[in-house]
């Protein structure tokens, strides 16, 4: 269960937006990846983000380049997690492997305004916002939630191989 | 199987892989068959590295083509191939194709990986082509090639199914590349998200495998996982000698669930261009007649094949292209470049005023050989045109088929290939 402070934005936020492609070849610290957090989008996200913010858009969110950035921007700037309408097939696939969980809950967009607090219970599948008003998301299966719980898909296949 | 249980093109793969019935939605680990990587091989690589391993888990697996860059640029780019290169000899990996041999997607098919019935995955977005072999091959990232490297296995999300039912004859100059634009400007860059498309209908089943992957290379830009069309006998002419193991073809059952089944006809279809900035952008050709042109490129993995250099050498035979634009040919592999030379398209290419380029992926991506400056006007046989991706970020590129590449080469502006026939 989280909660936290929202920033809200609209459909389409593309990766070039997200994680400005100029950046793409030149930066490794996570610190400086976090520091151009949807630096195209919003120039005020990346100074006044708290750990534990949600990032809630509409439909299509992470769309255009596969860049792993644009999910590890926002896990490194301390997002909680991002919740939108719908996700890019890649940006969903880079979240998940860089431990950053993503819901899918396209009837709670609307009622969820920029600086609201909700809640999300990943286990219970439940996504409560500020105006009380709850909303139901589909879980992740174990293998995912696997991933998510170690961190990411580098940690995880570390572990893994560990185990072995 | 029972009606009841029919299954979908995506269904069926992933129930084979996993040995129990999975519907779309169902996220499973799968074993993929092929893995394809490119230039970026060097930076997975790097995360291979962090794994600790001394060797990837299955080398007769792993498919690496240098392309994206080639010959090398720079110093930088120098450099990463010589990565790429130890990596390969570290590891045994026998099925390198190294500076040369083309763009990854046409080697990969030209070499007879693309199987139908295989699961591949491509560190590469447009690694949805295979799917014109009856594949189900869909695009990864760095992180996960790495990851496969070390476990061989990886997540997957059985996609919900999109089927497109194509039906009517083309009309004359107009191609495969003309139905996608159409398809993409109607469906939108999020049309198909995350969704397995399966191409269908007797257009699909009468266009060639080179049209068929002009088709499911450019679903990746409605946002598509993997595109699939059934595999014929066209599909086992071509593996016949080629392939590289014993296949099994899959085909979706009668009765499968779809999200959609969208109907085309291609009847009376005009040839078609996506306008700058987004390749959703799509008009009739006949809107955009007269448009200034600086550079047209012919190649890339969506129409840098045989067919498609003959669709050009055709238009452009005995003729000359317009002072001041710049002509770039790109043939997509050696094996098309040779066999092209062989009928004698390259020449009537070159005589008519074209540069004749060497297989790879050419200016597609930005990286060299015909960037664009500010101001300049670009139209490309490629598959995406979103700003900055040839260069100058106040640059134009516009996509259209090859024999609408050519007919504006020989005017210096987009004209349409019906007006200036061969
Ligand atoms: S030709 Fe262009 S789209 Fe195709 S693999 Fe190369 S860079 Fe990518």
């Amino acid at each position: 269960m989280i909660r936290g402070k929202v920033w809200k934005y609209g459909d389409d936020v593309n990766t070039d937006v997200i994680f400005p492609g100029r950046y793409t070849y030149t930066i490794t610290d996570p610190g400086e990846i976090a520091s151009h957090a949807l630096e195209d989008l919003d120039p005020t996200f990346a100074k006044n983000v708290r750990p534990g913010d949600i990032v809630v858009a509409g439909k299509n969110f992470g769309c255009g380049s596969s860049r792993e950035q644009a999910a590890l921007c926002l896990k490194y700037a301390g997002v909680a997690a991002v919740v939108a309408a719908s996700f890019a097939r890649i940006f969903f696939r880079n979240a998940i492997n860089g431990g950053l969980p993503t819901v899918t809950a396209p009837e709670a967009i609307a009622r969820i305004n920029a600086g609201d607090e909700i809640s999300i219970d990943f286990e219970a599948g439940e996504l409560t916002a500020a105006d009380g008003s709850s909303y139901e998301f589909a879980r992740l299966p174990a293998e995912v939630v696997g991933i998510l719980e170690a961190g990411g898909l580098v940690p995880w296949v570390k572990k893994e191989l560990g185990a072995k | 199987m029972k009606s009841g249980n029919a299954q979908t093109f995506a269904e069926k793969i992933f129930s084979r892989k996993t040995g129990r019935p999975v519907a779309a939605g169902e996220i499973v680990v799968l074993e993929p068959d092929r893995l394809l990587s490119h230039d970026n091989a060097a930076a997975i690589a790097k995360t291979f590295a962090e794994f600790g391993l001394k060797r990837i888990v299955d080398p007769a697996k792993a498919v690496i083509v240098l392309d994206h860059c080639v010959p090398a640029a720079s110093e930088k780019y120098a450099k990463n191939h010589l990565e790429i290169r130890e990596f390969v000899e570290e590891n045994d990996i026998e099925n390198f194709f190294d500076v040369g041999e083309g763009v990854c997607h046409q080697v990969f098919a030209e070499q007879g990986f693309a199987l139908p019935g295989e699961l591949i995955l491509g560190a590469d977005s447009h690694t949805t082509s295979y799917g014109a072999f009856g594949a189900f091959a869909a695009g990864i990232g760095r992180t996960e090639m790495a990851a496969l490297y070390a476990t061989g296995k990886l997540w997957l999300m059985c996609p919900a199914s999109l089927r497109i039912e194509v039906a009517g004859q083309f009309g004359a100059d107009v191609y495969p590349k003309d139905l996608i634009l159409y398809i993409i400007g109607d469906q939108g860059a999020d049309g198909a998200l995350y969704k397995s498309v399966e191409f269908a209908g007797p257009t699909v089943a009468a266009a060639s495998l080179s049209g068929r992957m002009t088709l499911c290379n450019m679903a990746a830009e409605i946002g598509a996982k993997n595109a699939y069309a059934a595999p014929d006998e066209k599909t086992r002419a071509f593996l016949d000698g080629r392939a590289r193991r014993e296949y099994d073809e899959v085909f979706p059952d009668d009765g499968a669930a779809y999200e959609r089944t969208l109907s085309y006809d291609v009847a009376g279809l005009e040839p078609q261009v996506a306008a700058p900035h987004r390749v959703d952008n799509v008009v009739h050709v006949t809107e955009l007649v007269g448009t200034r042109v600086d550079q047209v490129v012919v190649g890339t993995c969506t129409n840098g094949r045989v067919d498609d250099l003959v669709v050009g050498a055709n238009i452009l035979r005995n003729r000359q292209v317009a002072p001041g634009v710049r002509v770039l040919v790109f043939p997509a592999s050696r094996a098309v470049y040779l066999e092209a030379l062989g009928i004698g398209a390259l020449a009537t290419l070159a005589e008519a005023g074209c540069v004749i380029m060497n297989p790879g992926c050419g200016p597609c991506l930005g990286a060299h050989e015909g960037i664009l400056a500010a101001g300049e006007v670009c139209l490309s046989t490629a598959n995406r045109n979103f700003r900055g991706r040839m260069g100058s970020t106040e640059a134009e590129i516009y996509l259209c088929s090859p024999a609408t590449a050519a007919a504006s080469a020989l005017c210096g502006r987009i004209t349409d290939p019906r007006t200036v026939r061969a």
